[in-house]
């Protein structure tokens, strides 16, 4: 098979192809076949990602912008026309609107840095959820802490779903930003972003959204949400670790101050004093993870060769069927039961512990997550020290989802014994 | 029997399971039977580990020997805590402190050992030999 070949747009129809494409997943732990179920730590990759690094490195590895000879052309070319691709993708206005940076942590870093200097003071309010990552949580604290702005958080129900009555509630004139996770990693809880970008944009609040869990899952135009600032990160994306992507409307990253200084982002240089390059290089210091954004751009044709509507549709019948099933166990506590689910399911085993039912799900070959999930506050909220999490991609299949209930089953049945 | 030869009769009895399951069963029932620890000793200061499983290690010296209790709150955990105590516990403090414990790689657990492993085993161990040879427990971070 040709490893570029791109897939047809048929899931069913050519999931064996998909799956042909990635190579981790063919292998056998202790005899039995590899279920992959922990898509929301890190997706696995096609041949056409791991190709494009490999030819990059093997044939044009060079450093970029600032070379004349060919290399460094063709590299820069490479590297550029990866920003032109995730703009589409996402249906960004401008390009320079794309900032490369190394995932979603940094992008949040990034914001909460140069959003503290530029706009906020004491007093002032940044609002999030109780259901965010700690990347969330504590960029907040420890760039917002310094000049006395609170944070602020939005509860949720015992279902995972945010209390929107208590949003309304909560943007009042001393709230700056409000950011906020589009799907939960730990509850899949989708948050509905368009009513809460509509409901902060009236009271002239811009947003925030954390897609990483959302951006290999669904369709996101950021045009028609109108939302101010989107991260999200490349490895959750069928693309390499080390690349995530920071978006901004151009207004945003023309007001905010850089948040490092060095190469690339420069103008003029003095001892005295520096200016800044135009977008979106004022953001972009340093020799940057240049492979791995080339990699990011042969995941985003990937997903395009696919549709993203597809993958949705897919994973969504994939999603119901692994809730529906994990239903039927009776010792089981889902964790998140949101009506608008997507991706993760979490969940705890009456009388047992996570990191058991983690191991014993382990030596049949099934991966999944077990623990806090980098949520701990919503772990409070739930009177639980962690979860097993089980989260799909566009390569899982329903055979495995049936293997992994069984997998699960037997867990149970062998701490029980 | 000494640290070396407790080892080598785990090493042979479980090189006799012929698969995973067998062996995980026997881990788990031995992590079941292992005497729960003493709410007296259940405390934080025991506490060397507290991750997704948690591990409290209480130990007295008597004789220049080294008696060892230990619990985790996961059925594996408790079990691997089984076999370390069933190699060190009672032993002379200066063998303690220079044992090297094979027994975990040959009997293919040795992927429990890694530092990011949550289940607290090589921060036990690394717990138990630091306090044979400084006499003191420190209890390890969490990396996850």
């Amino acid at each position: 098979m040709n490893p570029n070949e791109i897939v047809c747009n048929s899931i069913y129809k050519d999931l064996f192809k998909i799956r042909s494409a990635f190579p981790v997943l063919h292998q056998k732990i202790n005899g039995a076949p590899l279920i992959y179920l922990d898509n929301a730590a890190t997706t696995q990759k096609p041949l056409s990602v791991i190709n494009a690094i490999d030819e990059y490195y093997q044939r044009y590895n060079s450093n970029i912008h600032r070379g004349v000879h060919h290399l460094s052309q063709k590299a820069t070319m490479a590297y550029e026309e990866s920003r032109v691709k995730i703009a589409r993708f996402i249906n960004a206005r401008h390009a320079h609107e794309i900032i490369f940076n190394k995932g979603t942590t940094d992008g949040i870093n990034m914001v909460a840095y140069c959003f503290n200097k530029a706009f906020l003071k004491k007093g002032d309010v940044v609002l999030i959820s109780a259901m965010e990552h700690h990347a969330n949580i504590v960029p907040w604290q420890i760039f917002g802490q310094e000049n006395g702005v609170e944070l602020r958080v939005v509860p949720i129900d015992s279902s995972g779903e945010l209390n929107m009555d208590a949003f309304r509630s909560m943007l009042d004139e001393k709230v700056k930003l409000v950011s906020i996770t589009y799907v939960s990693n730990t509850l899949g809880t989708v948050n509905p972003i368009k009513e809460i970008i509509k409901m902060a944009h009236r009271q002239q609040i811009p947003v925030l959204l954390d897609a990483a869990q959302a951006i290999a899952h669904t369709a996101i135009d950021v045009q028609e949400l109108d939302v101010d600032f989107m991260v999200f990160s490349g490895h959750k994306m069928y693309g390499p670790t080390g690349i995530g992507v920071l978006y901004a409307k151009e207004t945003w990253l023309e007001k905010m101050p850089p948040h490092q200084g060095g190469g690339d982002m420069i103008k003029e240089v003095s001892f005295e004093r520096s200016t800044y390059n135009r977008l979106p290089y004022k953001f972009e210091a340093g020799t940057p993870a240049i492979s791995s954004a080339i990699g990011l751009g042969a995941a985003v044709d990937y997903l395009e060769a696919i549709g993203m509507h597809e993958i949705a549709a897919y994973e969504h019948e994939l999603t119901d069927h692994l809730m529906a099933s994990l239903r039927e166990i009776e010792e089981l506590r889902l964790i998140g039961t949101a009506k608008d689910h997507a991706g993760a399911a979490s969940f705890v085993i009456s009388g047992h512990h996570n990191s058991d039912i983690g191991e014993l799900l382990n030596q049949q070959g099934i991966a999944v997550r077990t623990g806090h999930h980098c949520t701990q506050p919503l772990m409070k909220i739930f009177n639980i020290k962690g979860t097993v999490r089980a989260s799909l991609a566009l390569y899982n299949t329903h055979e495995e989802i049936e293997d992994f209930i069984s997998g699960l089953k037997n867990a149970i049945s062998i701490l029980k014994s | 029997m000494t640290i070396n030869q407790r080892q080598d009769e785990l090493i042979v009895r479980f090189s006799k399971m012929e698969s995973w399951l067998e062996k995980y069963k026997c881990i788990i029932q031995m992590g079941k039977e292992l005497p729960a620890m003493d709410d007296v000793y259940r405390k934080d200061a025991n506490l060397i580990w507290s991750c997704q499983a948690m591990v409290w290690v209480h130990s007295e010296e008597k004789n220049g020997r080294l008696f060892i209790m230990a619990d985790s709150d996961a059925f594996i955990t408790k079990g691997l805590i089984a076999l370390v105590l069933y190699v060190l516990s009672g032993q002379p403090i200066t063998e303690i402190a220079a044992s090297s414990l094979y027994f975990i790689d040959r009997i293919n657990l040795k992927e429990h050992l890694t530092p990011n492993k949550s289940n607290g085993i090589l921060a036990m161990i690394n717990g138990i030999q630091t306090l044979a040879s400084e006499g003191r427990l420190i209890a390890a971070s969490c990396t996850i």
